[in-house]
């Protein structure tokens, strides 16, 4: 049931299939109290896009940072107090005027929680999944990316356990624009290659 | 698995259609089904994202097709459920008021020729992907199976999934991006684009 809606409506099936399954495992002590809340509340809140965003900002920002940053991700994102599940072991892969980055998980749909937070729908659904290794110039197009025929496309498909950034490039027209005011520049869709600023 | 999961370069499913301004969860059942899943990986005999990735692997391809990411997941969690002894698929049809569709079981054969280690590749090498097709648990995608890359980072050791995700044994191996040029992929001249897969020792070869 949809916290959003007041009205109360008849469950889904699935909807019925989770209450179903929740009841059960409750009722045996397989959950403990307050379990659910819990593992999600800081993907609502704490961790999302403006984690990664303060990353790119400071790269942008500071020439050596940049340099730790795409030397060893993990450490230099650690740097800034962030990391956890699924950012245990981050590769930055940078966008330049000769190249483009894009991230994609074929087989599931492995992101870097603890600097994008959970993925978007699209990022899991089979279209992007099948395509973007595919014909990732036609997709991009698709999506607002248009990428010129010089610059050369990296598609990074996320098999095992390394998780991607994209570091995208700076804004023409922002080099006097402080580091915070930078981070807000900065989305979510740029980090994963779909977007440039 | 060859299953439906492994998605890289199937034709056919048109746009991506992108949500503005999307919320983290649309609905609070899946919410319920993301813990719902970490909850009974906690009562998993062998507990690791392999086994997890595994269990919604094993759906049905139709079911898996038709149903968003939180299906899975839900569909995941009632299947460890059900293998783990907690609850019955009779208990969950019951309690839900009708049909309550699992994931197939498992085949974890044949077993990957792993070994605790294993590293035998270096940046620079060119290596092929191996012909290999197995019915359990791997995270060698197929579109690239049979084609020659090159080692551009070398990453690990780490767990081969293909053990891990079928029993407390841990084989770690080094792993690699390897970098396949989308001609060698696809064979249909897209200029400038390259695909980078990391991927374990034992899935690859000397080309």
């Amino acid at each position: 049931m949809s916290d959003d809606h007041h009205q109360p409506h008849s469950p889904s099936p699935v909807e019925r299939r989770a209450a179903a399954l929740e009841e059960l495992l409750t009722e045996r002590g397989l959950v403990p109290e307050g379990f659910i809340e819990e593992v999600n509340r800081a993907y609502e809140k704490d961790i999302g896009p403006m984690n990664g965003a303060k990353v790119v900002a400071r790269a942008w920002v500071d020439a050596k940072y940049k340099m730790r940053l795409l030397a060893d991700g993990t450490t230099a994102i650690a740097e800034l107090g962030l990391g956890g599940a699924q950012g245990e072991h981050m590769v930055v892969v940078e966008n330049t005027p000769e190249v483009h980055n894009v991230v994609v998980c074929t087989l599931c749909s492995c992101y870097p929680w603890p600097v994008l937070g959970l993925p978007p729908a699209w990022y899991k659904d089979p279209p992007y999944r099948a395509r973007m290794v595919r014909e990732p110039r036609v997709l991009l197009a698709e999506m607002g990316c248009e990428i010129d025929e010089s610059v050369a496309v990296r598609v990074w498909d996320s098999s095992a356990e390394i998780r991607y950034l994209v570091l995208p490039g700076r804004p023409a027209g922002t080099e006097d624009v402080p580091e915070d005011e930078l981070a807000r520049l900065v989305t979510r869709d740029s980090m994963i290659g779909v977007a440039r600023l | 698995m060859d299953a439906m999961h492994d998605l890289g370069g199937r034709d056919g499913f048109g746009a991506v259609v992108v949500e503005r301004d999307e919320p983290v969860f649309h609905e609070a059942w899946e919410k319920v089904a993301r813990g719902l899943l970490l909850a009974v990986m906690r009562n998993h005999p062998n507990p690791s994202s392999s086994a997890l990735r595994h269990a919604i692997e094993r759906m049905d391809p139709a079911h898996y097709l038709s149903s968003s990411y939180y299906e899975h997941w839900l569909t995941a969690a009632a299947t460890i459920a059900v293998e783990t002894g907690s609850v019955t698929r009779r208990e969950l049809e019951q309690r839900g008021g009708g049909p309550f569709p699992l994931s197939g079981p498992e085949r974890p054969e044949p077993r990957p020729d792993a070994s605790p280690g294993r590293s035998r590749f270096h940046l620079g090498d060119h290596v092929r992907v191996r012909e290999w097709h197995p019915h359990g648990h791997t995270r060698c995608p197929s579109y690239i199976r049979g084609s020659v890359g090159v080692v551009t980072r070398v990453d690990g050791p780490f767990p081969i999934p293909d053990v891990e995700a079928h029993s407390p044994e841990r084989i770690p191996e080094q792993t690699y991006s390897v970098c396949f040029e989308a001609d060698e992929l696809w064979h249909d001249g897209q200029r400038g684009v390259s695909v980078n897969v990391d991927l374990w020792d034992s899935y690859l070869e000397k080309p």
